[in-house]
């Protein structure tokens, strides 16, 4: 099956003459028509311009033209990455019938590298939230428990690749955003360092927490789609001016000497016990190989989930604030501006990013701003200097990723309740430090749990040379998504 | 109580758009009179995952200005986001700066009835241009060609005590980021323009008056106009016993009078925070290096060197009202270094120079004339190879033709007559050829003696040297 080849096999096929690019995003395009009724990953399917690109890999191919990396490789968006012509509503009625005259930063490169894309991804609403439940065109689907979600909000990029709908996806994290879909789906996410990857064309959520990254079916897809998306970007004045190291060449699989820490905060009583054992195993298979594991304290790490929903509801307040109904966008019908501005925003937002554009409004209040966003962004240094020491003594950080594996669809009924799944994910983008989740077992019930893995600043490498060591240990080998076809 | 137990107190917020090709924060270009949204790309349409880019040559702009005033300039500033909701105003925030502003504690001087004032500036800041709205009966529309232009908003203190000093400090702030050519500063185009707080107090009380804040002055007039009508309508509510009401008002300079724009229980509540979007601004020692080695002589400074090299007040403060002029003068000065007077150049440039310009509705910098032209022109004069009024006709010749007024004198032989005894013929032959007059003269018409001066400069068509004239004359009519 043409599908589950993964990135590197398929683009080394490609580029090898033994397959053509067509027929590899024939096999998708059919494979999406087929099953996405099922599991609603895609919001838009881009077949026209898919089919185009990969007829002019061929070509490129049959005129001896050398490939790039990622030639014919089919690829699909989170819908919060902004792609020329190709519609881009980041799930949000205020951004229906947007169709874009520029391409994100990560997508030109995507481009660059001859990947195909074949669509866009659901997400929550604005990448609020953690069940892609928030949407406001459908649900997707667990494709491991169709009725559960996905995680989110990159709920349909960790659908899609679980599915078999593309060959890998991006997605954006503020607050865990890729590896809790990653964790809930079964494969590997990786947010990587703030900076790293540009976020030029990123609609955004938390411009200071937000951070594009892959999501793909093994940690060398993964390493793969990062290092062409990775660099530095002068149309993002927050971009890291950095090289972009060879990350496959990290994934050398000897882990001997290297310090794992262990932050017993992420391992406190309430853990969910298949999560638990699942990374008790992972310990021990890293130990295994050599790895030494090393208990340290992140104690500022009960301020993260506080602080993270004072700084990110207020930098989304002001982010959103462009969503007036007046250049683009659905602009509801009114006798007066004010009207206009109050009728487009209360139809084209839901629920939840009105509710998170209060509590940011709210935060940033003059006379307030010194005891929310200025104390939050304290805390933020305390969390940052929490991880700093411990680096001193450590290579990586493992914890689990999420709490508890998928739940069903409407379990988190409170908003507090939804906020919580992200309590282990959030630290690291106040940070800014790169974090993966990989794949660490099922649960007895056939359920994928992630282990998460955070690393030192731009030190992706190790992340990703630890990540690679789990997968090769406990990670789900050919195991595939049940109820679906393989 | 009448007006003058009132004392205003007045302080200025000017924006000033600085002259780059390109906005603040995006590469569209910042032309004026383009058609409506032509200058406009993704960051400046708002559009989603668009993010700004920091245009430096802004920043070395706003240096310039900070450095010529003497304000603190900050290693590390910080942009942040001033948050209101209007069609004009794309991303629903202004990229400007709040608490840490580039530049503080500056000052400005300013001349008022002859006297320099010191006007501190408690801030200069730079940020980004909104669009323009038109209204037009039920439907607006909206122009963002100007949205995201870069400005400074220079903050004085309130220290300005008359509408007189307000519309002064204006004047100066433009002559000033004229010279140091960081804008145009045409207010026509609104490249500059001015919110003026107003308050009053009965003279000699320390605690200052509720304020009012005018917006929308958009020239020198205007802001006299509209800072002496609201101290009026301040002192007039006051003397019936009234209160004043913080609020925003609207100056209308076709009405000439403010309308209430908000109270400060409606005011907004911008709700600033740091722009996650961009780095701190850091000034380091190779900016603020090339920032002062490009500095020019200020126009105070050159104003006290102009008056060292003897050049009346007025003169030297003509000549400092535009660089371009200055410059010209420096010009004419240097190619005959120390032959001639500064006083007789500036006294050609200002009248004869300026006053053909003028008619011809020229620039200095459109002048026809050259410094090396003017120059040798003051020198002819000065060393008396011709006279004055020769002069005169020689410069309005050269300003026409461009040629050299050397080459002219000595084409057409208008080379004064300083020659004693050629003159003393002619002043005998006048004699005897007017009787009448000389006896007239020789009787105690005194005002005769213009005529036989005449009767010379006709017989020498102008040329006769006329102070030896005047001296021969007195000689040989024995009076």
């Amino acid at each position: 099956m043409i599908e589950w080849l993964g990135v590197g096999e398929t683009a080394r096929r490609i580029a090898s003459g033994e397959t053509r690019a067509i027929d590899v995003t024939e096999a998708f395009l059919a494979r999406i028509a087929a099953l996405d009724g099922k599991v609603g990953a895609y919001l838009a399917v881009a077949g026209d311009t898919a089919r185009m690109q990969a007829e002019g890999i061929d070509r490129m191919r049959a005129n001896n033209v050398p490939l790039p990396a990622l030639a014919g490789v089919p690829i699909a968006l989170k819908d919060v990455l902004v792609t020329r012509g190709l519609a881009t509503t980041a799930a949000s009625k205020i951004l229906a019938g947007w169709i874009p005259p520029y391409d994100a930063t990560v997508v030109e490169k995507l481009h660059a590298a001859g990947a195909i894309v074949l669509g866009k991804l659901n997400c929550d609403e604005f990448a609020m939230g953690s069940s892609t439940e928030n949407s406001a065109y459908h649900k997707t689907h667990n494709p491991w428990d169709l009725a559960r979600v996905p995680g989110g909000s990159s709920g349909g990029s960790s659908a899609a690749v679980a599915a078999g709908l593309c060959a890998a996806s991006l997605g954006t994290d503020t607050g865990g955003s890729i590896r809790q879909p990653a964790a809930l789906c079964g494969v590997v996410g990786v947010k990587p360092t703030y900076g790293r990857v540009s976020r030029h064309g990123v609609v955004a959520f938390a411009s200071s927490l937000d951070q594009v990254g892959p999501l793909a079916r093994t940690v060398g897809d993964a390493a793969l789609v990062l290092e062409t998306i990775a660099g530095f970007d002068p149309r993002d004045s927050t971009s890291l001016d950095a090289p972009v190291p060879k990350y496959r060449d990290a994934l050398v699989g000897d882990i001997r000497g290297l310090r794992v820490g262990l932050p017993h905060e992420y391992f406190a009583a309430d853990l969910d016990a298949d999560v638990r054992a699942a990374l008790e195993r992972t310990k021990q298979a890293l130990a295994d190989r050599g790895a030494e594991l090393i208990e340290i304290a992140l104690p500022h790490t009960h301020l993260a989930l506080p602080a993270y929903y004072l700084v990110a509801p207020a930098e989304a307040s002001s982010n959103l604030a462009r969503y007036d109904g007046v250049r683009y966008g659905a602009r509801a019908e009114a006798g007066s501006l004010i009207e206009m501005y109050e009728r487009s925003r209360g139809a084209g937002f839901g629920a939840e990013v009105k509710r998170r554009i209060m509590l940011g409004t709210y935060a940033l209040r003059s006379g307030y701003y010194d005891q929310y966003y200025k104390k939050a962004q304290q805390v933020r240094a305390l969390i940052k200097r929490d991880f700093d020491k411990a680096f001193q003594h450590v290579d990586v950080i493992l914890t689990p990723t999420t709490p508890a594996p998928a739940f069903p669809f409407g379990a988190k009924s409170s908003p507090l309740d939804m906020y919580l799944a992200d309590v282990f994910t959030l630290s690291c983008n106040l940070a800014g430090l790169p974090g993966a989740s990989v794949p660490c077992g099922l649960t007895p019930g056939g359920l994928p749990i992630g282990a998460q893995l955070l690393g030192k600043a731009l030190d992706e490498p190790t992340l990703l040379r630890a990540a690679a060591a789990i997968e090769a240990a406990v990670g789900l080998g050919d195991a595939r998504p049940r109820g679906l076809p393989s | 109580m009448s007006a003058e137990d009132w004392e205003p107190v007045i302080g200025l917020e000017v924006h000033v758009q600085l002259a780059t090709q390109s906005k603040a924060f995006s590469p569209s270009a910042t032309r004026f009179g383009e058609p409506p949204n032509s200058l406009t790309d993704p960051l400046v349409l708002g559009l989603p995952g668009t993010l700004p880019v920091f245009n430096r040559r802004a920043l070395e702009l706003a240096l310039v200005l900070g450095v010529a005033t003497g304000s603190k300039i900050r290693a590390r500033s910080r942009f942040a986001r001033k948050h209101y909701f209007y069609p004009d105003l794309p991303k629903g925030y202004q990229i400007s700066q709040y608490d840490e502003p580039l530049c503080e504690d500056g000052h400005l001087d300013v001349i008022v009835a002859g006297a320099v004032k010191r006007v501190k500036l408690q801030r200069i800041h730079l940020e980004e241009d909104a669009g323009k709205s038109m209204h037009a009966g039920n439907v607006s529309h909206v122009d963002l060609n100007r949205a995201g232009v870069p400005l400074v908003e220079v903050v004085t203190a309130p220290e300005l005590s008359s509408a007189e000093e307000a519309a002064e400090l204006m004047r100066s702030l433009h002559r000033l980021v004229r010279w140091l050519d960081i804008s145009e500063a045409d207010m026509e185009k609104g490249q500059m323009r001015c919110d003026a707080n107003v308050s009053i107090r009965r003279r000699g009380e320390d605690r200052l008056g509720t304020r009012t804040e005018l917006k929308n002055i958009n020239s020198f007039r205007f802001v006299q106009a509209a800072v002496e009508h609201e101290i009026a309508r301040q002192a007039r509510i006051l003397d019936e016993g009234g209160r004043i009401v913080q609020e925003t008002r609207l100056w209308d300079a076709d009405v000439g009078a403010s309308a209430a724009m908000r109270s400060k229980e409606q005011a907004e509540d911008y709700r600033y925070f740091p722009d996650p979007d961009l780095p701190p601004l850091v000034v380091d020692g190779a900016t603020m290096g090339g920032i002062l080695r490009g500095l020019p002589e200020l126009p105070s400074v050159r104003f006290e060197r102009y008056v060292r090299e003897g050049l009346s007040p007025d003169d030297a403060r003509t000549l400092v009202g535009e660089r371009a002029l200055a410059e010209y003068f420096d010009a004419t000065v240097k190619v005959h270094p120390g032959e001639r007077s500064a006083r007789t150049i500036a006294n050609w440039l200002l009248t004869e120079l300026l006053g053909a310009l003028n008619a011809d509705g020229k620039s200095i910098a459109e002048s026809p004339l050259q410094p090396a032209q003017l120059s040798e022109l003051v020198l002819l004069v000065e060393d008396g190879t011709i006279s004055g009024k020769i002069g005169k006709d020689v410069f309005a010749e050269t300003y026409q033709t461009g040629g050299s007024p050397r080459a002219i004198v000595e084409a057409k032989g208008l080379q004064q007559i300083s020659d004693e005894a050629t003159l003393t013929a002619i002043v005998d032959r006048v004699i005897a050829a007017n009787p009448k007059q000389v006896e007239g003269y020789r009787g105690g018409k005194d005002g005769l003696f213009g005529f036989f001066v005449g009767q010379v400069m006709k017989e020498t068509q102008g040329r006769a040297n006329p102070v030896m004239t005047s001296d021969l004359l007195h000689k040989r009519l024995g009076r």
